[in-house]
């Protein structure tokens, strides 16, 4: 059992999201739909977690805490997806290639259980107190 | 008496369903149902009435919001403009195209950058295109046509619900009776998604590789060898694959993020447009981007036939316009930190742009138009809301395919409340006085 | 509203015979009126310079999707190519000009109507929205029919009064104005990737000929009456050889003769005929046969054509002609856009470089000429350069300086990198012909207005029309030896007067009077067949509910409809 891998980050639309962005990224839809990971069966066994169980992910710019679910669309061993939005933004890296499209699909992630104690957080609070807008409530 | 209104628009995703039912309460404000949208068309309409500011909000010293005046609120964004030295509005992925000519004309009198949401998304299709062309059609074209579809790097199960309910798999068209039937379905992507659950055959190619496995579709259809296995997957199945594409009496390759936001961005798409150059020597062949937004092809049209260029615009000379994707884009141009004023129209860039250049556009004032609140509206120095295009406001949208759709209102805007063209226009004027 | 007086000026107005005199024209809110009913005109001093009514130009693509394709994937068209703002909006793009720049160029060359040579129905909202943001200049779109599945289907069948009916519908429902017809049978093949090589050459499933297809709409034409004729883009366009195709198309026209309120007297429009005058079997062998050409179109005076000028310059070819693009593609293997239009039509596009160092290049410029130096009646060939395909538009003064002056065609060939072998090839150095002013008015606006069916509201000076008035510097008696005086002196007019405001003085455009849509809007019998038709097609197999196909009137910017009434 690992305590961390690392594993090749894509983050993408998915109909929850979807939902979730019509219904307000303030909603509890939104959270519930973005704030997951999806990794393979294989991947999740190596880091011994139980199902839904948090994650912390991080790349070369940041970390989220996120869910670890079990989605319908399997992926293979190495192959991970936050579907796209505030908490997949957390950790994209900006770099475009010099084309303006940052790099949504196809980043290095280490994925490690969460450190006790640590939540998801809201989005508000993860973009308002990116910019120290955030006032707690 | 309620009022049932046919014909109406989804304000969501670039399929543009136009065969909407919305039943409407008997005094016209309330929206009571929908018919035949999807589950996120179907949202936008209930949800339309929720969280609804009509008026602006400026943020106040203490971090807390203020409602003001329209008049007020545009003053200041006028104000804003004007003393920028490199204003960015940046968006539109969902607004009419009457509130994109609107807002380019501002950006023309104050000297701004204007970019949409291509920037982030379908932009290194744009790149590709300039290089490489586009041999594209309309969805009926594949509706009536199309006997085998490919989605490559696309999921429009998730992202495109009834894609292929109206155009590409289940429909019955004039050529295509027998349906789905008929048609073969290949799917190409890392994961196994909803999308493959319906496809005759699903290429699992490995992330980031489409490039190479476009590259041995191409070496197989001129007829020569490739190694056992490219990106993941085995020779036998891109042969196969390459042979049903050859013998396709008209088929379609319908491409999406996979390409544009994985290493290579616009290479994966040039090759995918080689590729189906290529096929055209054979058979007919077409490919399309699929397109996120309702109207997202909007902007990339209208400032083309304004401006001549889809996205990106520097016109913060004022006489001339330049485009330069990777200069003049909005990320890069956050991430350089030289843009001192942001306006963020029809998206939320707040939750799409990753967080680092959030942040440093964050430094500078930043304007939200929109409708609902949304993380941008929450960490603006100014909200201002507008009516909801396609719900309230009627206008003109362009499909994914580039087609026109003219898309009607349902209801009235709440009281007071602009549309983005009255908006920008407004914001214009006050301009000119500055 | 205001009154004006152009005082002074060498008038030219074939619609009225005027072959430069010296008169005044009175003008009064937004007409032409007699003189002598001016009160207290404002003075515009036409002293020393030509007078003409304002251009009409009968084909152009300028607005719509295709076009803007074409500005959309080459950056390049504006990178160093674009002027600084002048005047109210930027101006962008060289071969395929913003929608302002178009406007404003228009203008500056005292142009005053443009055709849109082609619109594809499903997109009319779009074309639409172009054209609002086309300043200054009316424009009007031509839907193309000729590989239309309803029009396809009813011609087979020879029911004529049923595609009358569904033609009214869809120029309504498009607001369009005329009967385009572009590679007949041939785009919708090349919705499978194929096409048809002769008029005689059926249609896939559909087992229609061009042919009919032709045939079958010059009757409708005439059986609704419309202002403009066919206008046919003919099949095989752009291969060697192809003057035999050109010639059996149109002989098509032979027994027809047109039936309309508006003046107009010929039943096929042939556009950009340049295009379909080859001889030869390859590209070795290409030659010119503008002459066999011209004698038909001379000797049959129920055909106009506009010749389709190559320029000789960097441009961007795009047309409904889906095969002849692709095949195009395979020519200069630069990039290539296609766009198939459900049940109606296709698209195609790619750039194209004509160079005077390429033998084929300098001799389709010789056709071009020649076609228009063999013209018998002016009032029946027309200057275009199927902008942007052989060239872009603000090229036509270019094109009447080469007409007007033997002097510069010579200039321009001792560029030819292969003079001799053009020369072989063409009839052109044979031809001393030089165009006169007059023979110019009648090949830029009275012949291509009354052509269209508008001779009533544009082209000419007469009382009752609209305003239009373009002064050029020139002085009929004393004409400048430069050649390069002429092209300058059509650039740039020395005064544009549109609807009797004065928009363009030397040549900048200095007030931008309202512009409009002009439609056709024809009345035909009841007809429940259509009906019916229509609304199976657009159930089953178009992609848009038919009540959103039809533009909301909203869309339509400032409409001027021209009314027929078919309902005998």
């Amino acid at each position: 059992m690992a305590k961390k891998i690392t594993l090749n980050m894509i983050t993408q639309r998915s109909v929850e999201e979807g939902v979730g962005i019509v219904s307000g990224k303030m909603s509890p839809e939104y959270f519930e739909a973005c704030s997951i990971i999806e990794m393979h069966d294989d991947d999740v066994q190596a880091l011994g977690l139980f199902p839904n169980q948090l994650v912390k992910v991080t790349s070369e710019c940041g970390s989220v805490i996120v869910k670890s679910v079990k989605g319908r669309q399997t992926l293979y061993p190495g192959l991970a997806f936050i579907p796209q939005g505030v908490y997949a933004n957390q950790i994209v890296p900006p770099r475009t290639q010099a084309t303006g499209e940052p790099q949504y699909s196809g980043f290095p992630v280490t994925v490690e259980p969460a450190p006790l104690g640590e939540k998801r957080k809201s989005t508000l609070e993860l973009v308002q107190g990116a910019v120290g807008l955030w006032r707690g409530d | 008496m309620v009022k049932k209104i046919e014909n109406v628009g989804c304000p969501f995703c670039g399929v543009c369903c136009d065969d909407l039912v919305v039943t409407v309460s008997d005094d016209g404000k309330k929206i009571l149902e929908v018919e035949n949208a999807c589950v996120i068309g179907s949202t936008v309409f209930h949800r339309a009435m929720s969280e609804r500011h009509t008026l602006p909000r400026l943020r106040q010293p203490d971090g807390t919001y203020k409602e003001i005046s329209y008049d007020e609120a545009i003053d200041y964004a006028a104000k804003v403009f004007h003393n920028a030295k490199k204003p960015l509005i940046y968006g539109f992925g969902s607004t009419n195209c009457e509130g994109m000519a609107a807002a380019a004309k501002v950006a023309e009198k104050a000297g701004a950058v204007i970019d949409n949401c291509a920037s982030i998304c379908h932009g290194s299709s744009f790149l590709a295109i300039f290089d490489n062309g586009y041999p594209s059609c309309t969805l009926g074209e594949v509706k009536n046509r199309a006997d085998v579809i490919v989605y490559w790097g696309a999921n429009p199960a998730h992202a495109h619900p009834r894609h292929m309910s109206r155009y590409s798999i289940f429909p019955r068209g004039f050529f295509t009776g027998k349906g789905h039937t008929g048609r073969k379905i290949v799917v190409i992507d890392p994961r196994h998604t909803d999308t493959a659950q319906m496809a005759d055959i699903h290429l699992q190619v490995k992330q980031g590789h489409d490039y190479d496995l476009f590259d041995a579709f191409r070496t197989v259809a001129r007829g020569h060898d490739i190694p056992a296995e490219v990106a993941g997957v085995k020779r036998e199945d891109i042969i196969e694959v390459v042979d049903i594409m050859k013998k396709a009496r008209f088929g379609t390759i319908f491409y999406g993020m996979g390409l544009c936001h994985s290493d290579g961005r616009n290479h994966n798409v040039d090759i995918a447009i080689s590729l189906t150059r290529d096929l055209n020597d054979f058979t007919k062949w077409t490919i399309m981007a699929m397109r996120g937004h309702y109207n997202i092809t909007g902007p990339g049209v209208v400032w083309s036939w304004q401006y001549g260029f889809p996205y990106c615009l520097d016109l913060t000379k004022r006489d001339i316009a330049h485009m330069n994707p990777g200069e003049t884009s909005s990320v890069d141009l956050a991430m350089r930190e030289e843009v001192d004023a942001f306006f963020n129209v029809g998206t939320d860039a707040a939750a799409h742009f990753p967080i680092e250049p959030v942040k440093r556009l964050r430094k500078h004032p930043w304007i939200t138009v929109d409708p609902h609140p949304n993380m941008a509206t929450e960490i603006s120095d100014l909200h201002i809301p507008v009516g909801i295009v396609g719900v309230e406001v009627p206008g003109i949208v362009y499909r994914m395919d580039n087609v026109p759709v003219q898309y009607r209102n349902v209801i009235d805007p709440p009281e007071g409340v602009p549309s983005d063209e009255e908006l920008f226009e407004r914001i214009y004027e006050r301009l000119c006085e500055l | 509203m205001s009154e004006l007086i152009v005082k002074n000026g060498f008038v030219f107005d074939p619609l009225q015979g005027i072959k430069g005199d010296r008169m005044d024209i009175g003008i009064k809110d937004g007409k032409f009126v007699e003189t002598s009913a001016l009160g207290n005109p404002k003075v515009i001093d036409a002293a020393g310079k030509t007078v003409m009514a304002g251009g009409v130009d009968i084909h152009s693509h300028v607005v719509g999707p295709k076009v803007n394709v074409g500005r959309l994937f080459r950056p390049e068209d504006k990178l160093f190519k674009s002027p600084l703002k002048r005047g109210n909006r930027m101006e962008m793009g060289f071969s395929v000009p913003s929608t302002f720049k178009t406007g404003y160029d228009y203008a500056r060359m005292g142009y005053v109507f443009v055709n849109e040579a082609a619109m594809p129905p499903l997109h009319s909202p779009h074309v639409h929205e172009e054209i609002r943001d086309t300043p200054i200049i009316d424009n009007a779109a031509m839907p193309v029919f000729g590989n239309n599945w309803f029009t396809l289907e009813y011609l087979k069948n020879n029911e004529i009064e049923n595609n009358a009916a569904y033609t009214a519908w869809l120029l309504r429902a498009t607001r369009g104005f005329a009967i385009k017809v572009v590679n007949p049978g041939g785009t919708e093949a090349w919705g499978w990737g194929l096409n048809c090589e002769s008029i005689h050459d059926p249609v896939p499933y559909f087992d229609i000929t061009p042919a009919k297809i032709v045939t079958g709409l010059i009757e409708t034409n005439e059986h609704l009456g419309l202002p403009h004729s066919v206008h046919l883009h003919c099949n095989n366009l752009g291969n060697p050889g192809n003057y035999v195709d050109t010639l059996d198309s149109l002989k098509l026209a032979e027994g027809y003769t047109a039936k309309n309120n508006f003046g107009r007297e010929q039943v096929l429009h042939i556009t950009h005929i340049q295009f379909d005058s080859y001889g030869g079997d390859s590209w070795r062998t290409f030659e010119s046969k503008a002459e066999e050409i011209m004698d038909y179109v001379n000797a049959h005076d129920n055909i106009t054509v506009d010749i389709g000028q190559v320029t000789l310059d960097e441009t961007t070819t795009m047309t409904a002609d889906g095969p002849f693009e692709h095949s195009l593609r395979g020519l200069n293997n630069l990039k290539w856009v296609n766009t198939d239009v459900e049940l109606e039509t296709a698209a195609g596009v790619v750039p194209y470089v004509y160079s005077p160092n390429i033998r084929v290049c300098t001799i389709q410029w010789a056709v071009g000429l020649e076609l228009a130096l063999f013209a018998k009646d002016p009032m029946r060939t027309f200057i275009s350069t199927d902008h942007p395909n052989a060239g872009p538009f603000f090229r036509y003064p270019r094109v009447i300086k080469w007409l007007m002056s033997r002097e510069a065609r010579d200039a321009t060939m001792k560029t030819f990198k292969w003079l001799e072998r053009t020369i072989d090839a063409t009839s052109i150095d044979g031809i001393d012909r030089e165009l006169t002013l007059y023979e110019i008015a009648q090949m830029t606006r009275a012949g291509p207005a009354k052509a269209l069916g508008i001779s009533n509201t544009y082209g000419g000076l007469v009382p009752g029309m609209d305003a239009n008035v373009a002064i050029y510097a020139l002085n009929p008696e004393d004409m400048p030896s430069d050649p390069e005086m002429i092209e300058k002196a059509f650039s740039q007019c020395a005064y544009l007067i549109k609807d009797g405001v004065v928009a363009v003085q030397n040549g900048e455009v200095v007030a931008e009077p309202a512009k409009r849509t002009i439609w056709v809007d024809v009345k035909v019998p009841d007809n429940a067949q259509v009906q019916r038709d229509i609304y199976e097609h657009f159930l089953r197999h178009y992609s848009v509910g038919v009540e959103n196909y039809k533009i909301f009137d909203e869309h339509v910017h400032n409409p001027r409809a021209i009314e027929v009434d078919a309902t005998q």
